[in-house]
């Protein structure tokens, strides 16, 4: 079911990463994963094929570590539901180098489109707000999705937050490497950090 | 049989796993907290070359600890026997991703146990962390303490060897409870 007047997900996540410069983008497991490698495969991409509900916590051990990087983490409604916890650590934590979206199709799209809590009752702004991340907000315009990618480069104002609500249609699928011992020492390596 | 008391001196070998941690250089402790770990994690706090991480529920932890090693930076995961079973899905990024990954697990249910209800996860801890692919280190007396955690921390960091120290209910004293 396509509905028009919600954003198309490739587009949200080209935009995000059209002008990234330094920044890491963490995929979360799922459809979210597909989207960041359909805007490019890239050095600073960390694709997630399982620990769901893992994202934003990789992204929190990794802002913690290098608090001048950029991290942006990128999921889907369903990951962040299973990790909702998270967002009171980073609530706690307050890294100012993370930005979380969360690409909220209000399905678990890749077992069949089952609709998720977000279709129904789940407000994730309002979670992420009460979780003690105030800079949290809908996006619906890809206007909104551009500040909101501006936003991710300036390290002393995080954390932010941004849920977006995207159109369900299934796409093509495009799959990164899934070799998760490449993928992260390729991101190590381009952070200057040796082999062991 | 030793019972946690308040009256009792403070042990020193939650100071000397402190050490040892500093020694590693350890940069990120996330913590779901544990009475057996409470004078641990209050040094961590105070410590100003480390992060003391609540978390809402242990997975989190193993997940941090991933985005730590993406980042360059060394930690440990402190938790209690139950909370290990909240992490078994999560301990699958261990072996894909290959990074350090050590934690430190006080246990419940076993020695002198009064609670029922600690007893189901506390005798799967070690099965669980052995299905997972988590090698088991366990201290049962404050005196090998710190060569356990030397040895673990040596394992994990240099070797990439997942290691989990399992401090016994016998080296914490069994939890009293009182009406």
């Amino acid at each position: 079911m396509s509905k028009t007047n919600l954003l198309d997900r490739r587009r949200v996540v080209a935009a995000l990463l059209a002008n990234r410069k330094d920044v890491v983008a963490i995929g979360g497991l799922g459809a979210s994963t597909n989207d960041i490698t359909a805007a490019g495969d890239h050095a600073r991409n960390f694709y997630l094929w399982g620990g769901m509900g893992g994202a934003a916590m990789i992204g929190l051990g990794l802002a913690l570590a290098l608090p001048k990087l950029p991290v942006l983490v990128i999921t889907g409604d369903g990951e962040m539901l299973m990790g909702m916890g998270s967002l009171a650590t980073i609530g706690l934590q307050k890294p100012a180098n993370l930005s979380i979206v969360v690409l909220d199709n209000e399905r678990y799209g890749e077992t069949g489109g089952q609709t998720s809590h977000t279709s129904a009752v789940a407000d994730l702004v309002g979670v992420a707000k009460a979780c003690g991340i105030p800079d949290s907000r809908a996006i619906s315009t890809m206007a909104e999705v551009e500040a909101f990618a501006a936003s991710v480069h300036d390290v002393s104002a995080g954390p932010r937050f941004a849920n977006v609500k995207i159109d369900s249609a299934e796409l093509t699928r495009i799959l990164p490497t899934r070799d998760g011992t490449y993928i992260v020492n390729r991101l190590r390596g381009d952070l200057g950090f040796p082999p062991i | 049989m030793h019972a946690r008391t308040d009256a009792d001196a403070p042990p020193s070998w939650p100071d000397e796993i402190f050490a040892v941690l500093e020694r590693f250089e350890v940069r990120q402790v996330p913590y779901v907290p544990d009475a057996g770990h409470s004078q641990l994690i209050k040094r961590v706090l105070a410590s100003s070359a480390m992060r003391g991480i609540p978390l809402t529920t242990e997975e989190e932890g193993v997940a941090l600890l991933a985005g730590a090693w993406a980042g360059g930076q060394r930690g440990v995961l402190l938790m209690q026997s139950s909370g290990v079973g909240n992490c078994i899905n999560m301990l699958s990024l261990i072996p894909i991703l290959r990074f350090p990954f050590l934690t430190l697990v006080t246990m419940r249910g076993e020695w002198g146990e009064f609670n029922p209800w600690q007893v189901p996860m506390g005798s799967t801890t070690q099965g669980v962390f052995e299905l997972s692919g988590v090698h088991v280190l366990r201290a049962s007396h404050a005196a090998e303490v710190p060569a356990v955690l030397e040895a673990a921390a040596a394992q994990a960091y240099n070797a990439l060897t997942p290691t989990a120290v399992l401090l016994s209910q016998r080296l914490i004293g069994a939890k009293v409870f009182t009406k």
